[in-house]
Parts: structure tokens; sequence; C-alpha cells
């Protein structure tokens, strides 16, 4: 068992012919995810790879004759919210959407759309779901995770290879990780992950990657108290980062006293996390 | 993006929402003629990005337009908490009665839009809501439905307007929640909303911080970009596709990916040091962002050692490698530098830059430790 994607992942691209969607398609289906079809507009009746994925003009079509049900987006910012909203009226049960920079207005209102619905998303702005062994969806490089009994679920792309390469060079493996995305108004967030890891019978301990912005890790925090019965450590990237500054990611900033990496750490503590002082040290806390 | 109070006030008037006869001026003069066309008592209002501006002195009030002129001239030779002022706004004295508090901006937690009202305008907002949180009336609104007239009946209600406000506050509202919609704004702010001693609501000052991501549809407001706010090392990493903020301290650093660029300034100082900036190259950087994100950090004379953090995914550490090659070609520099290449083309990475004489470490602790130790050298 695994969250969200596995062997049964029947892969979807969106933005399949542009020029990212197609490096990455390629590297997931080297990994052995099973991509069925693509969608761009406008393009339909092109195949890509060899002659391997054929392309359509909408996910509705395409998932008609491909029978998809995940779909990863590439699509660039603009478009980002029409690619989500086309993802889910179409069906799919699982959206992860990678593109960075979308409007934090426009994600207002695809959340509110998306919550009347039996969909999930995952991201934006964000490296994907990657279930070592089965399935790869998104950008999370495949060589730097084994299988195994740690759920990852992380805010950040880089930080959390990092935290995969470390658990990985100590041959401790991973049953799914998951990037939920930097923005300030994502699909899932920590606590929706926490309680797939908390049912998923494979998972065993669990390790949460935070940073500063928001009150997503206090409220993980809460909600670790009093739901997760497997052992979680973390770590919270952003204790040295000025306030009113952005840092990168358009989640990340403290303001108005809020969002402080500090009073993140404290209520992981308070709730019997360990937290890690830097990422290199989290094997050592599981 | 924040907007100027009187960019944000014209922004305000386009919906409906009445604000005071105004208009901007650049030098003494100018001010002096404004106030001469209105007539009557000034108040001559500094244009800088920051708060309290009040209490730094850069808002007066003239009651002659000689007064304007000469206020105008000592604000516009001011520099209020580092930035220099270079626009006032002159704005007609209005008698105020009360001053109410009215703004709209994005609730992260409720992932839905929040007006907030209060009876208490005039002041820093934030510091009411940790003095007296009950004081501040929220409401939440349906992204997709938008605000509705019960709506703010019921913040009107609940700042105990008079009776006979209530409509021109709901005016005044719908306005605000259709700036803020349409131009894709995080925070729509009317602080103070005046009551007037004849019984008229103005929006006396105002202000307006744009989402970022969402400019490319706005092409008309990033032409109000205050590029004073900024240092002039984040202008130049904004142009190469950069994502840089400028720090205290002495160890630069260059990493790909936010989340872990704020990492390594975490473990810089963990271990005893101090970062002098974040530098997030981006994903699938290539050897000329990499050169150019060199020479911006290079450019910081305070900088003593310079932490290059690259976890190869998209990003291909030889192409990173020859970046680093490239720059140091043209900048001539004896900054001791420590890199750390993990991921793809590693190998091929570290091989490019064995002749640079360039300390390398394996993992993220060692890298730091030896940044450190460079830098105290």
């Amino acid at each position: 068992m695994s969250i969200l994607v596995d062997k049964d992942t029947r892969l979807l691209v969106q933005g399949i012919t542009g020029e990212e969607g197609l490096f990455h398609t390629e590297k997931m289906v080297a990994y052995g995810t099973e991509v069925v079809s693509g969608v761009t507009p406008g393009k339909g009746g092109e195949w890509v790879l060899d002659g391997k994925i054929p392309v359509f003009d909408s996910v509705k079509i395409a998932k008609k004759a491909t029978g998809a049900n995940t779909s990863v987006i590439f699509v660039p910012a603009p478009f980002a919210a029409d690619a989500i909203l086309e993802a889910a009226d179409a069906g799919m049960e699982t959206i992860v959407c990678i593109t960075e920079g979308v409007p934090v207005q426009d994600m207002m209102r695809v959340r509110y759309y998306l919550d009347q619905r039996n969909v999930r998303l995952v991201g934006p702005n964000c490296p994907g779901v990657l279930t070592p062994g089965e399935a790869k969806v998104g950008i999370i490089p495949g060589n730097i995770a084994i299988r195994g009994n740690v759920g990852v679920v992380s805010r950040s792309g880089t930080l959390t290879y990092e935290v995969l390469y470390a658990l990985q060079n100590l041959d401790i493996g991973v049953s799914t990780c998951v990037g939920i995305g930097g923005d300030p108004i994502n699909g899932t967030d920590f606590i929706d992950t926490l309680r797939m890891f908390e049912e998923d019978p494979q998972t065993e301990k669990i390790v949460l990657i935070g940073e500063i912005g928001g009150t997503d890790e206090e409220e993980a925090a809460d909600y670790i108290s009093k739901y997760v019965t497997k052992p979680v450590a973390a770590f919270v990237a952003g204790r040295t980062a000025p306030p009113g500054k952005r840092m990168g990611h358009a989640g990340a900033i403290v303001q108005g006293g809020t969002g402080l990496a500090e009073d993140k750490i404290k209520a992981l503590e308070k709730a019997h996390v360990k937290v890690a002082k830097h990422p290199e040290e989290i094997p050592s806390l599981l | 993006m924040k907007l100027h109070e009187y960019i944000s006030k014209r922004i305000f008037a386009e919906y409906g929402i009445p604000i005071p006869g105004g208009k901007v001026a650049v030098t003494p003069n100018e001010a002096k003629q404004i106030a001469e066309e209105m007539g009557g008592r000034s108040i001559v209002k500094s244009q800088v990005l920051v708060g309290g501006r009040g209490k730094a002195g850069g808002i007066r009030l003239a009651d002659t337009p000689e007064e304007a002129y000469k206020y105008a001239q000592d604000i516009l030779n001011m520099e209020i908490k580092g930035l220099p002022v270079r626009k006032v706004l002159v704005d007609q004295a209005v008698d105020i009665q009360d001053e109410l508090y009215l703004g709209v901006t994005n609730d992260r937690a409720a992932r839905k839009p929040v007006m907030m009202a209060s009876a208490e305008g005039g002041v820093n907002i934030e510091e009411v809501a940790q003095r007296s949180p009950e004081k501040i009336i929220q409401c939440h609104i349906d992204p997709v439905m938008g605000l509705q007239n019960y709506q703010a009946r019921d913040l009107a209600a609940g700042i105990d307007l008079s009776r006979g406000l209530w409509r021109d506050f709901g005016t005044i509202a719908h306005g605000l929640w259709e700036a803020y919609v349409e131009n894709d704004a995080t925070l729509a702010e009317i602080n103070p909303l005046v009551i007037t001693k004849d019984q008229k609501l103005l929006a006396v000052d105002g202000k307006m911080l744009i989402d970022d991501n969402a400019l490319f549809r706005h092409p008309d407001i990033e032409e109000y970009r205050d590029l004073d706010v900024e240092a002039e090392s984040e202008i130049e990493a904004r142009k190469h596709g950069l994502s840089y903020i400028k720090l205290d301290g002495d160890i630069g650093c260059m990493v790909n990916g936010a989340g872990l660029a704020m990492t390594t300034m975490d473990i810089i100082k963990l271990f005893g040091g101090e970062p002098a900036n974040f530098l997030d190259i981006g994903g699938g950087a290539s050897a000329e962002k990499v050169a150019a994100a060199l020479r911006i950090i290079l450019s910081d004379q305070n900088v003593k050692a310079v932490l290059l953090n690259i976890f190869g995914g998209i990003t291909r550490c030889d192409l990173v490698a020859k970046g680093i090659l490239d720059a140091l070609q043209e900048v001539d520099t004896d900054v001791p530098m420590i890199v750390r290449l993990v991921g793809t083309n590693a190998r091929e990475g570290r091989e490019l830059l064995e002749d640079a004489e360039m300390e390398t470490a394996d993992t993220l602790a060692e890298a730091a430790k030896k940044a450190v130790a460079a830098a105290n050298k």
C-alpha cells in the first residue's frame, strides 16, 4: 500500500508538448509510471515519445480514450487554474499541479469548486508525488528514494530531495513522498496527508517538512496530538528569514507576527514531534 | 507588490469610493499650486512605502498654500526609515468626526477572502487585533458569489455605525471588494475611513498590495512598481529570474530551490555563521543564470565566503559548474568558495571545478562548517 499514486495510477499529462511537460514525461515513463495520454489544446492527434503516448485536445476526450484516472499539470501559470478545473470536471480522481506562480485568487476559486466535489488536488507549486517502485507523478528525482515504511510530506521541493537522499544513504525506505507545495492556498494540506498516512498500513513513521508562513504546521501539530499514533519527525525551514520578506515561495512569509519558524517548532514539539535542527539529522530521529 | 497611497486611492475612486480632492506633487511649487487651486486647508503627505509616516513627520497640515510649499519642501528632503521621499500627495483637509477601518484580505487558514471593519480606525489595525480583537468585526466572503449586501450591513451594524450611513458604507464595501478582486489584490484597505462633521464617509488613506503572481494580467499596475523599496542587487536579480534577498551577514549563498535556500541560511547560523543573502536560482538554471547569481553575491562587499549548495534534480550540476567557471573569468575575486553538488551530473560538475581550487563538501552540515570557518579566517 501507499497513498495517492501507485501501480494502478493511469496518468495523463496536461501540457505534455511543452518543454517541461515533455522532459518530465520521459522521466516518469522511464521510472515505470503508466503514462497513458497527454493533453495540449490544439495538438490533438499528435504523438510524443516516439509514438508511444497519444495527445488529445481535452482531458474529457483523453480520459474516454485512455482511461486515465490521475492528471499531472505542467501548463504555464496563467492557464493553470483552467487546467485544474478541466481535469476535475472530466472526472480525474487525483490532480497534481506542478506549475509555480498561480495567482492566489485563482486558487481560492479553484479550491472552492473542488471542495464541493470528490477530487483530490496536490499543489500547485509542488514537486509532485512519488511512491518508490510504483509511480512517480511530477518532478521528484526517482533515484533518491527506495521503497520502505516512511511517509514524507513537505511544502518544499529540493529540500525534500535533500531529506529523501539522507534517508536513502542510511537505507531507510519511503512509502510515499508528497510535495504539497509552497503556495498560500493549495489543494492538499499537511492534515489531509497525515490522515492518509495514518490510515496507510505500509506507512509506519512520518516525516513532515515545513517552512515559515501561515499556520499549517501549528494546525498539523494539533491534529497529530489528537489523531496520529505513528511517530513523526519534522524539520521547519526559515529560522533565519527576516520578517515581511517573501522567501521565494509565495507562501513563505512572516507577516504580522504569524508564520514564525520558532512558533511552528514549539507547536510541533508540544505534540511530541521530534524536530531536527537540520535536515540531515532527520534519519536519526526516526 | 505594494502600491502607494495616491495610486491605491485613485483605484478606489474608480470603484465609486469617495476620496478627498487632491493631487501628487514632486516639487514645493507644485504643492503650493495644488493647495491654491483647491482652496482652504490642505494635508501634505509623503508617498513612501513604509508605515509610521505621521510619526516621522511625513504628514503635515497646511493652513495656507505658502505653508503647503514649506511642508512639501521639508518632506521632499526627508528620508523615512531609509527611503527617500520623491512625491507628496496634497489632499484637501477634512473635518473629522470619527475614524473607522475597512479592509479586505486573504485569510490563508480559511482559504477565503475576509472583510474586516472596526470602529477603531486611523491606528495600526494589527495592534488593535492584538489588544482588543473583539473590536474587529470579520466577515468571510465566498470567492465565487462575492460580497453580499447583508454582509456589508452586518459589518456596519457590528461597528455601531449610525443607520443613516449604512447605504454609503455598503457602496464603499462593494467598491472595495471589486477593487480587490479585479486588481488581484492580497490586501485592499481604507484606514481611516472617515466620518466627516457633515456626516459623509470618506477614504482618507488607502493601501493596496497586489499579488506578484497575477501581475501578468495587470501590466498597468506593474508600471507603478517603486524600485526604492528594493536593494539594487534585488532589482538586478529579478531581471535574471533569480529570487534574491539581501541580508546582513558575511556568507553568501547560492542554492536551487526556496526551501533549501532557507535551510542553507539556517544551517550557516546553526554552525555559528551569518548568511549574507537568500538566493534561489530556481529549477533548471542555465550557466548564464548561475554566473549572474555569483556576480550579484560577490557585489556585496560584506561577503567573506560563498557557499554553493546545489541538489540536482531538474538542475544539472555540470551546467552550474560551468556557470561558476564563466563568472570567475569575469569577476576577479579571492573570496573562498565552498561547493556542494549532489544529484544529476554531480560527478561531471565536480570534475569541471577540480582546477578552480574550490573546497568541496559531501553533506550540508560539512559544507556549512567549512563556509563558517572560511569566513572567520
